[in-house]
């Protein structure tokens, strides 16, 4: 009896917090974000925490962003549902490891919208999207077959998952089309965030004769050894050039500011709905940071090759692709490999000498 | 002036069950202070991150939630620190026993194996816990290797191998090639206690678990010898008791326990392997146990509180916008207020003016 | 430069921060403490020194400021388990949870800024010798002073009459309070040393290895420096050995996975935590159980009169 007037104490209690929190959302929209890392990381992290501002600046007040960083995937689920129970409108979780917390929280909340990053599991009030880095990565790859001199060229990798498998394809297969002999050397750093060890393995590869790094780690360590030791590199995430003012030939930036911008004003316009998006540079998702340190014929063919893959007229993994083995890989998408052919890259392409790390 | 401890003959138990209590005023009135000069209320902030938490139904549950696995490793570890042996690989005991429980569960994916594969997870979770447990007790007892190095060391050992097998042979054949294995079915998956919350039967394991050891701690003859082999070990070997087979014992225990952590989480809370599924329980509970002062209850009520300041600080940063790292400063200060004040209440403290002591 | 002295000198680099934390906290744990703050002291070494050296443009500045910093952390620890006697372990992780917090809010500002490398000491003549003068001879300041570091602590140690003292008060401190000896004092200044130095390797990462900061670069480094301790047997000369055994381990992994082997590459990173046990192992079957840890070591000490 009198648990169950509390009972109902609480839950008339709960209903004027909803309702209040209804009223107040719908004169402010609350958007949140989950990330992986610190928002210092000036890598991944950062990079979202960019799009948090450009969502606050574009909408003013009539937006309020929230963020929880370092959130550990394997223990994310309550974060993203505190953010649900407090009034957020928009959730973006930014990293792979939250898809199943966030499909979790998300049927328990039909009436928030959720947008979980580079993951592949939608529902109707859950979006997916991701960035086609591997298009930057083949530009990267072309500057590098051109600028090499020992011929042979380097990849640091945090970890060997389809995302990092089809950039190394990618920036291979650029660099071959400007120089069929080159070849390529992989060291994994197994962290995305160990920006000693990523030091340490750049200078592995630059020791075995690599004289041109991309790397697939957040920090800005693998260029900054680069340029210690006189040799080129590209950024990564971010634009790293003050890191290594002479070594950055140019940066893969990750912008996902317009797309946040976007979806906060479809929520807010009331047109938001599930989809699965995945931009690139024609999309301005994928960005590629000014051309610098090479001559003015490898700027140029830079530049033109950007803007063809923009058109469309060169797509990195345009049929035949040839796998390691010799054989021919089945294209499933129109004259090139299907996006999830991309999505869920697990092969090298041939001329990779080193076997993928199973 | 300067202080002294005096050891006071008597220990009041009021003195007992206050000391944190003071500990933790000491503690808010530090955060207070920064807080207040960051120019944020103290006052809300007190009340995020404390009040509110214990005083909402949602919250209390992800309290126990989060506190099940500190409980379960912390009160195996208690185990050893009686005995004054260091076992600080719980962590890694903790990822083998998910590795040998969700073997199974992946094993009979899809099969209808039916009712028996969860406590037969379970039991190979404590197995695989106990095993990679005795790794360095053996190590000890046959060759004298310290076991602080052994057990720590095994811990990255232990990551890398999850790390292996959830990109490679355990990998969901449909999941993209991305890193984590199959969802685990309805009869590999630890059910919850009621329907719709997300406490589940590690919950009940863990407070079982609790009663058992302060029955064995007290009225057992392996209690006595624990407490003698810590307090005296040559007083024990003269009574007979091998410290070989308490070593054996003792890390087979709390390797067993936190192998059951594992698989509860991977079971309960996870859902399938991947390759990270602890934010550093093994870690986070050896300050649980010393914070519990070893004693079963004490830990109960220690997880408890270290969970509170995580969730806590997730509160922090959504509500108030407070950055995660003040959050973190503020559990390490908690934390040291607590141990220091603890210690208070087995001394007195006298304070000396210059020439007054010796 | 040869391949084979580049990768001589990336190991040297590797291993140096981890050889001055360890044989910091050798000190400490010699005189009786065990401090597991290691992480959070160099995390703090690492963002106050990154912080002083860009805020006043010094690098000396800025390996001061970690050094004080390491040892400001210190003394906090040191407040709690010596002036309240607080269980050594619980609040040395309490240290490390509160050095990570604290150096996260301290460097924030400076995420995104970069120090230039400091030039290595040249010694005219000898760093021409082929192989080892690079190696030997064309360090940095830090390379030599760890290595400077490790002889002098190991003579402090064993020949030094302050030395005796703070082995005997780590060994029996009850026993070393009974003859006289200034148990707390000693502790003290051992926990202080045992701070500085963290901050140094901390600075070290900071301003050498990396030359930006970042949150949580320490990246379990502190950890490892607690474990060569163990591994060395509280012996100076056995922590250089073993920071440089880890310190190759970690580098030539890299190496063996440019080499293109086929070996699983989570297999190589878990190669120098492995060759740690092992070449502990080793040990152990050649010299026996030697091995011991100083007596007091954890155990809280109180006066009695």
């Amino acid at each position: 009896m009198f648990s169950k007037t509390i009972m109902g104490a609480l839950a008339g209690a709960a209903a004027l917090a909803l309702s209040a929190g209804a009223a107040s959302a719908q004169q402010k929209l609350k958007v949140g974000f989950i990330y992986v890392g610190p928002v210092g990381d000036h890598g991944w992290s950062y990079q979202h925490d960019q799009g948090r501002k450009a969502v606050e600046k574009a909408f003013g007040d009539k937006v309020e962003t929230t963020y929880v960083e370092s959130v550990p995937e394997a223990d994310s689920e309550r974060a993203i549902e505190q953010l649900a129970r407090t009034g957020h409108g928009l959730i973006f979780t930014t990293s792979f490891g939250f898809m199943e917390p966030t499909l979790k929280v998300a049927k328990k909340y039909p009436n928030i919208k959720f947008e979980h990053a580079t993951g592949f599991k939608r529902a109707p009030n859950l979006s997916t999207y991701a960035a086609k880095f591997h298009e930057g990565r083949y530009i990267i790859g072309q500057i590098a077959g051109k600028m090499t001199k020992s011929g042979t060229i380097g990849y640091v990798g945090a970890f060997p998952i389809p995302e990092v498998i089809s950039g190394i394809n990618s920036y291979f297969l650029g660099a071959q089309s400007v120089n069929p002999n080159v070849k390529i050397k992989v060291v994994w750093a197994n962290s995305w965030y160990d920006p000693a060890k990523e030091g340490d393995a750049a200078k592995a590869l630059l020791d075995q004769g690599v004289d041109v790094i991309a790397q697939h780690t957040d920090s800005p360590a693998p260029i900054q050894a680069a340029e210690a030791r006189g040799k080129f590199g590209f950024g990564q995430a971010s634009d790293m050039e003050r890191f290594a003012p002479k070594a950055q030939l140019t940066a893969i930036v990750d912008n996902w500011s317009d797309y946040y911008v976007a979806r906060t004003k479809a929520v807010l316009d009331g047109t938001w709905k599930s989809e699965d998006t995945w931009g690139g540079l024609a999309a301005h998702m994928v960005v590629m940071s000014p051309y610098k340190n090479m001559p003015d014929d490898v700027k140029k063919m830079a530049e033109e090759t950007e803007a063809a893959i923009k058109s469309g007229k060169v797509n990195p993994f345009k049929c035949p692709v040839i796998g390691q083995d010799g054989k021919e890989i089945e294209c499933k998408g129109n004259g090139a490999l299907s996006d999830e052919q991309i999505l869920g890259m697990n092969f090298y392409v041939k001329g990779i000498e080193d076997k993928i790390p199973q | 002036m300067r202080f002294e401890l005096t050891p006071r003959t008597t220990v009041s138990p009021v003195a007992r069950a206050l000391a944190p209590v003071a500990a933790f005023i000491t503690a808010f009135l530090i955060a207070g202070v920064v807080i207040w000069l960051m120019g944020r209320s103290p006052i809300a902030a007190f009340d995020v991150y404390v009040l509110q938490p214990l005083s909402d139904p949602w919250s209390l549950q992800e309290l126990l939630v989060k506190a099940t696995p500190l409980m379960l490793i912390a009160i195996g570890l208690s185990y050893c620190f009686r005995a004054n042996l260091w076992n600080i690989g719980a962590e890694g005991q903790y990822v083998i026993g998910a590795v040998f429980g969700g073997w199974l569960a992946l094993r009979t994916h899809g099969t209808d194996a039916g009712a028996w594969v969860l406590p037969a997870m379970l039991l190979l979770g404590i197995i695989g816990g106990a095993l990679y447990g005795l790794i360095p007790a053996f190590l000890k007892i046959r060759f004298g290797v310290n076991e602080i190095l052994t057990s720590l060391m095994l811990v990255y050992v232990a990551q890398l191998f999850l790390d292996y097998l959830s990109r490679g042979p355990w990998r969901d054949p449909k999941g993209f090639n991305f890193p984590q294995s199959v969802t685990f079915d309805p009869a590999a998956t630890l059910p919850s206690i009621m329907e719709g919350s997300r406490i589940h039967w590690g919950a009940i394991f863990a407070l079982v678990a609790i009663v058992i050891t302060a029955i064995i701690l007290g009225r057992t003859l392996f209690g006595y010898r624990l407490k003698l082999t810590g307090d005296a070990p040559r007083a024990a070997r003269f009574a007979g008791f091998s410290s070989k087979a308490t070593t054996m014992a003792v890390f087979a225990i709390s390797g067993g326990l936190a192998g059951l952590a594992g698989i509860v989480e991977v079971s309960g809370q996870i859902g399938q392997l991947q390759p990270s599924i602890s934010p550093g329980y093994g870690f986070t509970a050896i300050t649980v146990a010393y914070l519990g002062r070893l004693n079963p209850v004490g830990i109960l009520i220690a997880a408890l509180v270290v969970a509170l300041t995580f969730i806590g600080g997730e509160s922090a940063q959504i509500l108030l916008k407070l950055p995660l790292d003040l959050t973190q400063a503020f559990q390490g200060i908690l934390l040291l207020c607590v141990l220091a004040a603890d210690a208070l209440v087995s001394y007195r403290i006298r304070f000396v003016t210059r020439g007054g002591g010796k | 430069m040869t391949t084979f002295e580049a990768i001589l000198l990336t190991i040297v680099t590797a291993s140096t921060p981890l050889l001055i934390a360890a044989l910091g906290e050798l000190v400490t744990e010699r005189s009786g403490i065990l401090n597991l703050g290691v992480e959070g002291m160099m995390a703090m070494g690492a963002a106050c020194s990154f912080a002083a050296a860009v805020t006043f443009d010094s690098t000396l500045i800025g390996v001061a400021a970690g050094i004080l910093a390491g040892a400001f952390m210190a003394a906090l620890f040191a407040l709690v388990v010596l002036g309240f006697a607080a269980n050594q372990v619980g609040s040395g992780l309490a240290l490390t949870i509160f050095g990570l917090g604290l150096s996260g809010l301290i460097g924030a500002p400076f995420v995104g800024s970069r120090r230039d490398p400091i030039a290595p000491i040249d010694i005219p003549g000898l760093s021409d010798i082929p192989v080892v003068g690079r190696l030997f001879f064309e360090q940095d300041l830090f390379v030599y002073a760890s290595i400077a570091l490790t002889i002098l602590i190991a003579i402090y140690l064993k020949r030094t009459r302050s030395g005796l003292t703070l082995r005997s008060i780590g060994e029996n401190h009850a026993s070393a309070h009974g003859l006289g000896l200034p148990v707390l004092r000693v502790r003290f200044l051992a926990i202080l040393f045992g701070g500085a130095c963290a901050g140094l390797a901390g600075a070290y990462l900071a301003l050498v290895y990396t030359r930006f900061w970042s949150p949580g670069m320490t990246a379990g480094r502190g950890w490892i420096a607690l474990a060569l301790v163990v591994f060395a047997a509280w012996r100076p000369a056995w922590v250089l050995v073993g920071a440089y055994i880890f310190g190759a381990a970690t580098v030539l992994q890299l190496h063996a996975q440019a080499a293109q082997w086929g070996i699983p590459s989570q297999l190589l990173s878990a190669v120098p935590y492995l060759a740690t046990i092992i070449a502990l192992l080793l040990l152990s079957l050649r010299y026996g159980r030697a091995i011991g840890a100083p007596g007091s070591l954890g155990m809280p000490f109180v006066p009695d009169r």
